[in-house]
Parts: structure tokens; sequence; C-alpha cells
């Protein structure tokens, strides 16, 4: 068990949760190892102590919860993961996909654009299902390129493919939402 | 947030929207995505045997922004040879919408779509085109 004496800031966040620095983890121990920290970094502990103490005590626990939210979801670990490596994944400014993939983005949002002016939930239901199915096999990409081939440049073209893939997801659950209301 | 009227225009009554045959050798498909919003856009252009940009099209599934950063640049490049359709840069389509920060990916989506469309032009009439190389961006 950690004690909060040996809480350093200076620990990336793998370091943090004892965790192997990989994309494939063990998320029941990290769930764990969460639970047992933020226990220990729980502000309410420091209540009594002088401001100093509580800042810190509250810094300790933001850090705890960032680290483990970056952790726990499959594209923001990658991201980190990369960065610890010093590569960019460039989500921002690379526009070049490769151009089937785009194709396909193109389709995909026509067909729940569609089905959603159709008030089609079957439909959107069947596209939910490939997506996550899709968004799986991304995933399973990114162990391979990063855990086992170690690249980095091929990682971080998936992780942009991944963020394409969180926003038919969530144009998908919007679809739902307009067919409810 | 306050966006410009022309901006809204833009987005409201979208000029150029539509398709053309990617396949026709006068016609340029550009192909684009910014993976931070999960915009896609497609730009086409059809060009004369002048080299005269005739006609323009655009599909984009994005933002207000990233559809009015796209509806604008369709009518520039109309009436432009390509390679001063590629002058376009995408801080003058920033400053015609007067577009919030937030949203310069949107305009950068855009001229990089111009560039695109132009360099499957070109490779279609055998020039060599190097602007839009994947390189790794494309491995697979």
């Amino acid at each position: 068990m950690m004690q909060l004496a040996s809480f350093d800031f200076q620990h990336n966040h793998f370091q943090l949760f004892g965790l192997a620095q990989s994309y494939q983890i063990d998320t029941a121990q990290l769930d764990q190892q969460y639970r047992a920290l933020q226990a220990l970094v729980h502000p309410d502990k420091s209540a009594h102590l002088p401001d100093a103490e509580q800042r810190l005590a509250m810094q300790r626990a933001t850090l705890v919860n960032e680290a483990y939210q970056t952790l726990r979801s499959p594209l923001r670990r990658a991201r980190y993961l990369l960065s610890l490596h010093g590569v960019d994944t460039q989500e921002e400014t690379n526009t070049v996909m490769p151009l089937d993939f785009l194709m396909a983005q193109m389709e995909w949002r026509e067909a729940v654009s569609e089905a959603r002016q159709a008030r089609d939930e079957a439909a959107l239901a069947q596209l939910e299902t490939r997506l996550q199915r899709e968004t799986r096999e991304l995933e399973a990409q990114l162990a391979v390129k990063i855990d086992a081939e170690k690249d980095y440049a091929a990682a971080a073209a998936s992780v942009r493919k991944l963020r394409f893939m969180e926003k038919l997801a969530e144009e998908i659950h919007a679809a739902y939402d307009a067919i409810d209301n | 947030m306050a966006y410009s009227e022309k901006l809204l225009d833009h987005y409201e009554h979208p000029r150029n929207v539509g398709s053309m045959d990617k396949d026709a050798a006068e016609v340029g498909t550009g192909m684009v995505g910014a993976p931070a919003c999960g915009d896609v856009m497609k730009l086409q252009i059809k060009v004369g045997k002048d080299g005269v940009i005739e006609d323009a099209k655009f599909k984009t599934y994005g933002c207000g922004s990233a559809i009015a950063s796209s509806s604008l640049v369709t009518e520039w490049v109309k009436g432009k040879t390509v390679d001063q359709a590629l002058e376009i840069k995408n801080t003058q389509i920033a400053e015609e919408l007067a577009l919030p920060p937030v949203k310069i990916h949107c305009s950068i989506l855009a001229e990089d779509a111009i560039k695109a469309a132009v360099a499957d032009y070109k490779s279609k009439h055998g020039a060599v085109v190097e602007t839009l190389a994947c390189g790794e961006n494309c491995k697979e």
C-alpha cells in the first residue's frame, strides 16, 4: 500500500498507479489502484492541516483523477503513451487521412444522417454495432503498433482514426436523442 | 459565441453543395478530415482545357464553420487557374468569415481540401505532385 509521503508529482500516470507502461493494461488493477489512491489522497483528510497542505492535497487528488481518466480511455491512454515517447498525434493539424478511410467516414455520416431523418432506430442500432466492432479493431491494432511493433508514427495515425470513430459515436447518440424527442 | 453575418449566410445558404464524377478526367477531388472534431470535407473542382476552374462542388460533414469555409472556397476557386487556387490561404478564409480562434482549423481544412483537389487533378494529368504526399500518414 502506497504511503502519502511517497506520492511523487514527477511520476507519470502509469508509475502513479504502479502499472507497466504499455497500451494494454489490466483495467481491473487500474480501478483497484485508483480506489486505493483516491482514499489516500482525498482532500477531506487534510481539512485540519494548514492551507499549503490543503492545496497540495487538492493537487494530488486532481492529478489522480486526471491520470485515472486518461488511462481508463483507450484513446486517451494511447495519446498519452505516445506523448511519453515524444510523438504528437497531430489531431489538430493533420488533415491527410487515407482516402478510403475518409470515403468510409463520409458514407458513415450519410447513413447516420439518413437514419436520423427517417427516424429509423433499427438502422441506427446496426450502425452502432458496426461502429463498435470497427472501434475495437482499431484498438486492437493500436495494441500491436504500440506494444509489439513500437511503431509510434503508425499508432498516431490510428489515434487520429479513433477520433473520427468517437465523433461518429456522438453523432449516433445525437440521432437517437433527436428521434426520442 | 457571436458569428459573423457572412459565416451565417454561408452556413444557412451553402453554395455549390453536391458531387461530380470523381473518375472524370477534368475533375479533381480532394478529401480531407480533421481528427480533432471529426469533420470530413470533400471538395471537387472541374477544370477547363485552359486550366481555369469552371465549377466547384463540396460536401462537408462538420460544424457550421467547416460548412461555411468549404462553401466560401468553392466560390473563390471558380474562375481561378489551378495554380492560383493553390494560393488561397486559410488565413484569408478565416478573415473573410471572421472565424473565432477555436474554429481556425476549419479554414485549414478548407485550404487543405483545395490543395488535395488540385493535387488529384494534376496527378490525373501526369504532373508530379508533391504537395500532399502522404508519407507516414497513409501507411496502414
